[in-house]
């Protein structure tokens, strides 16, 4: 047996069961299927890469080949109960567009990023004076996807300048099961390693 | 030893034309009605005691009814046999496969080459102008007819596409899912423009008489294999064109004339010859036309969407393919944006292949898991064993 990723599990105890799910940057479907499963929930994927999109049309997915950055003006204003991200935003060329896009097309979105404020992070930069490689930030600078990286506080700065509510936050770390945080406390944007959000529109 | 492979197992077909009375007309987009309507078709498999499992393939401009049984003419084996069999995505031993030659076409039903009973004669340039929506209208009488009130699937490539689409559009009550590949929503001025240098070139040959060419016991075969030819380049991309080809020679040497001394233009020749003994001239500049005629967003006040604003329940599968030239992959996204605004379940993969738009026919195994994927979990919803 595989181990469920501890965002996936987090993911899947938020979300309500019988519910729209959009996951953008489905991957393979990993996690649309287990809400499928565990949730009964009316899923929809959208994903860049071929080999992702064969994977999902393959286990019975309904799935859209495409790009979160350009694709999710198509959905309708609420086609959706809930919007996923998970550990893409830093990846997107236009986070802020994509966040308000996401609470416009569902009620609720989840979001995973990873804290670039960790202490990991900071201590590479302090001590070392080098791009930190970590377990969430694995590649270094020239090769990474993640071209806007963000702190915790950075990310719920945005929120609030979005008008967006946080209604829980979860950090995350590899391996361990996830642990409900108040992300406005200043010791875990030295501690999480990714932190989870539940957003609403504010 | 080479291992022989096992032949593959008879597919159970039935067929035959379906004649409707003079009392059951066509209505036509152009204003008229058609009577007496007849549908060729042919089916494989056999239709469940729930009537559920009903799949309809619809053809491409070039096709016909015999999707997966051997061609009566041309003696080649059906066009999809690849994609239709035991075992294979369409699996005649699940499904009730239908498929039927289009209204306007020349293998039974009802088109220019048929006889008019009226008059006793072809119908020639007197049949009336078609459209898409007319064949999928007929279709749907067909359908009704064989006594299927909702289809599992309708599913169809190229032009068959594009009658996905206006059964999405015109009867999404009676469709569970569609399948559209390699298709569009509308005919783009490209599109246009190379279907008028095949109808021109129909046209221009003096045996065409003015469509009334079977009356003088010709045929305009000339006219109608350059049209085949022209088509046939926009099928291929410039990549398999290359790789097919490249500048390889016939034979030793260049003839220093006009012959075919270039093996792709052999090839192209060989197309258009073979392509005059099964197809009629007249049912290609009426099947043309209908296709230039297409335009699903200006039958819904220009917006693509609201084609699609009472088929929130259909499962839409969209597929296009990357080296798709014809109709390529933005066509298809075009397509799944509506679909999207319009609220309706979509999903949508562009198939990685260099053989252009022809890939619908070829050996593309992404293709194939794609549309086993899509059906095998639409069918579970729709509770098919």
């Amino acid at each position: 047996m595989t181990r469920v990723r501890e965002d996936f599990r987090e993911i899947i105890r938020l979300v309500a069961p019988g519910s729209r799910v959009l996951d953008v940057g489905c991957g393979e479907g990993e996690l649309l299927e287990m809400l499928t499963r565990e949730k009964h929930i009316d899923g929809q994927g959208l994903e860049i890469s071929s080999q992702g999109v064969s994977a999902c049309l393959a286990r019975g997915l309904a799935v859209v080949q495409g790009d979160g950055d350009r694709d999710l003006d198509h959905f309708p204003s609420g086609a959706f109960d809930y919007a996923i991200l998970s550990r893409t935003l830093q990846q997107m060329r236009d986070p802020r567009r994509v966040l308000s896009e996401l609470l416009r097309i569902a009620d609720k979105a989840v979001v995973s990023v990873p804290n670039f404020g960790h202490w990991r992070v900071r201590w590479a930069l302090l001590a070392r004076g080098r791009m930190p490689e970590t377990s969430a930030l694995p590649d270094p600078w020239w090769a990474t996807a993640n071209i806007h990286r963000c702190t915790l506080h950075d990310f719920m700065a945005l929120c609030d300048d979005l008008d967006i509510r946080i209604e829980a936050c979860a950090a995350l770390s590899e391996g361990q099961a996830a642990r409900h945080i108040n992300p406005k406390h200043a010791l875990e944007n030295w501690r999480a390693e990714t932190a989870l959000f539940l957003l609403s529109r504010g | 030893m080479p291992k022989s492979l096992p032949a593959l197992p008879e597919i159970e077909t039935r067929g035959g034309i379906w004649r409707f009375p003079a009392d059951k007309p066509l209505r036509l987009d152009a204003g008229a009605e058609f009577a007496p309507l007849e549908m060729a078709y042919q089916t494989y498999g056999v239709l469940n005691d729930a009537r559920s499992n009903a799949v309809l393939v619809c053809h491409a401009l070039t096709g016909d009814q015999h999707l997966a049984s051997t061609h009566p003419v041309t003696g080649k084996p059906g066009w999809w046999n690849r994609v239709v069999g035991p075992g294979l995505p369409l699996d005649p031993d699940r499904y009730f496969i239908i498929c039927a030659n289009v209204m306007g076409g020349c293998m039974g039903s009802s088109g220019p080459a048929s006889i008019n009973p009226d008059t006793g004669e072809v119908y020639g340039l007197s049949f009336p102008m078609i459209t898409i929506g007319d064949m999928v209208r007929a279709q749907a009488m067909l359908i009704e007819a064989l006594g299927i009130e909702t289809l599992f699937a309708v599913v169809g490539a190229s032009m068959g596409g594009m009658q996905v689409l206006q059964w999405a559009a015109d009867f999404p009550e009676r469709i569970f899912s569609a399948v559209c590949i390699g298709a569009a929503p509308r005919h783009s001025a490209q599109n246009i423009a190379f279907h008028e240098v095949g109808r021109q070139a129909i046209m221009a040959d003096p045996d065409w008489r003015g469509g009334a060419y079977v009356k003088a016991g010709v045929r305009p075969e000339k006219g109608l294999a350059v049209a085949r030819m022209a088509a046939h380049i926009t099928y291929l991309s410039e990549t398999a064109l290359q790789r097919k080809f490249g500048r390889e020679l016939q034979s030793d040497g260049l003839s220093w004339g006009f012959n075919a001394d270039f093996q792709v233009e052999s090839y192209l020749r060989h197309q258009g010859a073979s392509f005059v003994d099964r197809f009629d001239a007249n049912s290609y500049l009426y099947i043309t036309r209908a296709l230039d005629y297409f335009d699903l967003a200006s039958e819904h006040e220009g917006i693509l969407a609201k084609a699609f604003q009472r088929a929130r329940d259909v499962r839409f599968c969209v597929l296009s393919f990357s080296s798709d030239w014809l109709y390529a992959t933005s066509e298809s996204r075009d397509i799944v944006r509506a679909l999207n605004a319009a609220g309706c379940r979509a999903s949508f993969a562009e198939i990685q292949t260099d053989k252009g738009h022809d890939a619908i026919f070829l050996d593309e195994p992404a293709l194939d898991s794609a549309l086993r994927g899509f059906l095998a979990s639409a069918a579970e919803k729709r509770g098919l064993k």
